[in-house]
């Protein structure tokens, strides 16, 4: 395999990951049967925070620690809002996501003095983990990445697994199947569903960070641009099961590190942006479509409804 | 020697706005018996229940668990006091197995994990304790009704309840699993558990319980032993007269068929719910369809309805196909439907009773106009002129044709709905599940209704998971097994044995469990 493949492959990656942490989130709140579409308005906070803490602090962790902190306390109002006082999540989420359109713009100009594009002198972007430059295959895929990126995909297994094999993780997943049913064996089916929120608004602030210290070292306006939105039709289209997320998410960033490279050979750019939602559009739908259409058609394999009071085999 | 009851509730009142649904109500179990709480509905049986497991907390009274005053703030000390509870719509995760939804929120746990060997053991234990056949790796949302249930009363037994209430535990299941039910209730029993069994069917009643108590209008009517109660008597205590069933009398002149089906396959989710179904209903015949929920019964109304295409096979209305037509064009030629769903489908709950009465006669006199200038107007005058007449001639016991129909019990919510179809006198009507959750009274008025529509040419097909309806009210019982007709009784050949045996998919007789011939 040549360089400009493995370059591929890393493009995928970089624009895979800022959509991997918030459809974690995503999935995470659709476990504890909440359907959390502020996944743009947390991440779009998460990138402004970031840079922010990075200009203020001089350093780039710092940055994605302080967007993490503010993230998390910046989805309170979606967590308690929804769990703890039964408002509807849609309109809050509606709420927070032209919140943060607006309030990321009116603080750069406030503190910052700037309008669209806020990038000083000397802003402190992530490392790249130029150590593995010398090193096949993990050198062209990921010497010119932040942590971050191979980090989205411990995140996943690590709760993904915890979902599976755990006591909270199995609480968790009981609370979104059928919450009357957790609360009457004793599960606080609000605080769980709040804290998951919580910890997926930490999620969404590492996502804003990664897109604004981790893919560039900028912030601009509404710089998420749907990114948030594509994460909310992953999390739809895995059904909120985390494991699969990369398949989905890999995918989108496919198409986006495509549009690039048909930039590259000349196709205008407002085709090659449109990319990734019209894919997002068009899978989603084509699911729907081949759902539906099975569901309606006999199969071959089709068979009888289940025998009810025939006596589950045992093993 | 007096020993110390399991639970007593004393003098327990507790009143929902005006409506006093527990007055005074003393219930006291003794340990390792099974004890009945029957009444009709309304009766406080539900209230009763959710105050012995703490989901509602009394306006007065006492609570005695072991002869220690108790004060429950929660479901959660209910069951750390050692009750258990099976609701009669399961809370059960379907995506889960059966094991981790028995050690849910109390899970045996290795090295911060859920050890499913434990959990899988634990299951197996009680099955082996229990007589209950169950897979603990199974998913649930796979199994039958039946072993969905056993899945509940595991949740309780898994958390050591001493004492298990069942809330109307037969409703959903076959005579053969209501058999193996009642043998677990035993066994548990004489284990030293007490069961507390809510239930308004009277042969259940008589058939397992040490102990009876029944509630009428939220007061104890009646405690009788098992030695004592009878038939009579609990219908007695329960509606406060004597109540004669009223049955077909099997006479009555048969016509000509109004509804003629024939190979009709039916096909959803992947599924075929209805296989080669063949059904004729003849003016002046009642047809009941027996049938465990979910053998393809209600595919089979939604298709002659025409909410459902169906794959294959016709579907002929007084002699015209009419597997192509609307619903309104099927209705209009002479097609009227009781629903099995009576909130969803059968009435809007929060439109009033008149509103409710017009609805499908919108468009006819008197309420309405099918041309001239009033088309498309409905007479408010009218409307309430035939819901008053409407409503006497149903006997729909309520304070105005204004009220909402959510306001009204289910068995007046169902008499509603049955004026409103049986007032279009078309000549076929589709009744599913007519006296779903409606009490004896009702019951038997409901049955009457149907039968005088017969005597009246009317024909009938009746879907029920009553096997006593359908022997009270059908001319002919077709049983449906896994989507096919799976067996046909006439009147005079037709036992709750036989028919408890093909609801169950038995082919020969000899596979019937020789209790179930007692239910």
């Amino acid at each position: 395999m040549n360089v400009f493949e493995w370059g591929f492959v890393a493009a995928v990656l970089l624009a895979a990951t800022p959509i991997l942490y918030s459809s974690l989130a995503g999935a995470l709140s659709s476990q504890v049967g909440v359907f959390n579409i502020a996944l743009e308005g947390q991440m779009l906070w998460g990138a402004f925070a970031a840079v922010a803490g990075s200009f203020y602090t001089g350093s780039a962790w710092a940055g994605v620690l302080i967007a993490v902190v503010t993230t998390a306390l910046f989805s309170v109002t979606l967590a308690v809002g929804s769990a703890r006082w039964g408002a509807d999540p849609i309109v809050i989420a509606i709420g927070t996501n032209l919140f943060a359109l607006g309030i990321t713009g009116f603080l750069m100009r406030v503190l910052f003095d700037v309008s669209g594009t806020f990038s000083p002198r000397g802003l402190q972007g992530l490392d790249k983990m130029s150590f593995l430059a010398e090193i096949p295959v993990l050198g062209p895929v990921f010497a010119g990445q932040t942590a971050l990126v191979p980090l989205a995909f411990v995140f996943i297994v690590v709760i993904g697994l915890w979902l599976k094999l755990t006591p909270s993780g199995l609480r968790l997943r009981g609370v979104g199947e059928h919450p009357e049913a957790a609360s009457s064996l004793g599960i606080k089916v609000a605080s769980y569903q709040m804290w998951v929120t919580i910890a997926g608004g930490a999620l969404c602030g590492i996502a804003g960070a990664q897109l604004s210290l981790g893919n560039v070292t900028v912030f601009t306006e509404n710089m998420t641009a749907g990114r948030g939105w594509i994460a909310v039709a992953a999390v739809m289209l895995v059904m909120g099961r985390p494991l699969w997320l990369p398949v989905a998410c890999l995918g989108f960033g496919a198409a986006e590190a495509l549009g690039f490279r048909l930039q590259g050979i000349g196709a205008p750019q407002q085709l090659t942006d449109a990319a990734p939602y019209a894919i997002t559009i068009a899978v989603l739908v084509g699911m729907r479509m081949w759902v539906t259409a099975r569901n309606r058609r006999p199969s071959l394999s089709a068979q009888p409804v289940p025998l009810p009071s025939q006596p589950e085999s045992t093993s | 020697m007096t020993t110390v009851p399991a639970v007593a509730l004393v003098g327990i009142s507790k009143r929902f706005g005006a409506i006093v649904a527990n007055d005074g109500v003393d219930l006291v179990l003794s340990r390792g018996t099974v004890h009945a709480v029957m009444g009709e509905n309304g009766a406080g049986k539900s209230t009763l229940m959710s105050i012995l497991f703490g989901l509602v907390s009394p306006d007065s009274g006492n609570i005695f668990v072991d002869g220690k005053p108790t004060t429950f703030s929660g479901p959660l000390d209910a069951i750390s006091s050692g009750l258990g509870m099976v609701h009669q719509h399961f809370r059960l995760f379907e995506s889960m197995t059966v094991a981790e939804n028995v050690v849910y929120g109390a899970e045996p746990r290795r090295n911060g994990l859920v050890n499913r060997k434990a959990a899988h053991d634990r299951v197996r234990e009680l099955s082996a304790r229990y007589g209950l056949d169950v897979d603990p790796g199974a998913v649930v949302g796979t199994l039958s009704v039946g072993t969905q249930q056993r899945v509940e009363i595991f949740k309780a037994l898994h958390r050591d309840a001493r004492i298990l209430i069942l809330d109307e535990p037969t409703a959903v299941l076959t005579p053969g699993e209501v058999t193996s039910l009642f043998a677990v209730i035993r066994r548990a029993a004489d284990a030293g558990t007490t069961v507390v069994l809510v239930t308004h069917k009277i042969n259940e009643v008589l058939s397992v319980s040490d102990e009876v108590t029944v509630l009428r209008d939220g007061r104890v009517t009646g405690r009788f032993q098992r030695a004592d109660a009878t038939s009579a008597k609990l219908v007695h205590a329960m509606t406060g007269r004597e109540v004669t069933p009223v049955a077909n009398s099997g006479s009555g002149s048969v016509g000509a068929a109004v509804l003629r089906v024939n190979n009709l396959t039916v096909v959803d989710h992947h599924t075929v719910r209805v296989t080669d179904v063949s059904v004729d209903v003849r003016a002046g015949e009642i047809v009941g369809i027996a049938g465990v929920s979910g053998n393809g019964q209600h595919e089979l109304v939604e298709a002659i309805l025409g909410t459902r295409r169906a794959l294959s096979g016709t579907i002929e209305l007084l002699g015209r196909d009419i597997g192509a037509a609307s619903v309104r064009d099927r209705r209009a030629l002479g097609l009227a439907v009781i629903p099995e769903d009576r909130r969803g489908e059968g009435s809007a709950v929060q439109l009033s009773t008149a509103e409710n009465l017009t609805l499908g006669h919108h468009r006819t006199a008197p309420v309405g106009a099918s041309r001239g200038l009033r088309r498309g107007w409905i007479s408010l005058r009218a409307e309430r002129a035939r819901a008053r007449d409407l409503i006497a001639e149903y006997d729909v016991r309520t304070s105005g044709e204004q009220l909402p129909v959510g306001s009204l019990s289910g068995g007046n919510a169902q008499k509603v709905v049955i004026a409103r179809e049986l007032s279009h006198n078309a000549p076929l009507l589709i009744a599913e599940q007519p006296t779903q959750g409606v009490d004896v009274g009702a019951i038997e008025a409901i049955h009457g209704r149907l039968l005088d529509y017969r005597a009246t040419g009317g024909a009938i097909l009746l879907v029920s998971h009553e096997i006593t309806e359908l022997l009270a009210l059908a001319d002919r019982i077709l049983v449906m097994y896994a989507g096919r007709i799976f067996a046909e009784f006439s009147r005079s050949e037709a036992t709750t044995a036989r028919i408890g045996a093909a609801m169950a998919g038995a082919q020969a007789e000899t596979d019937i469990p020789t209790e179930a011939s007692r239910l």
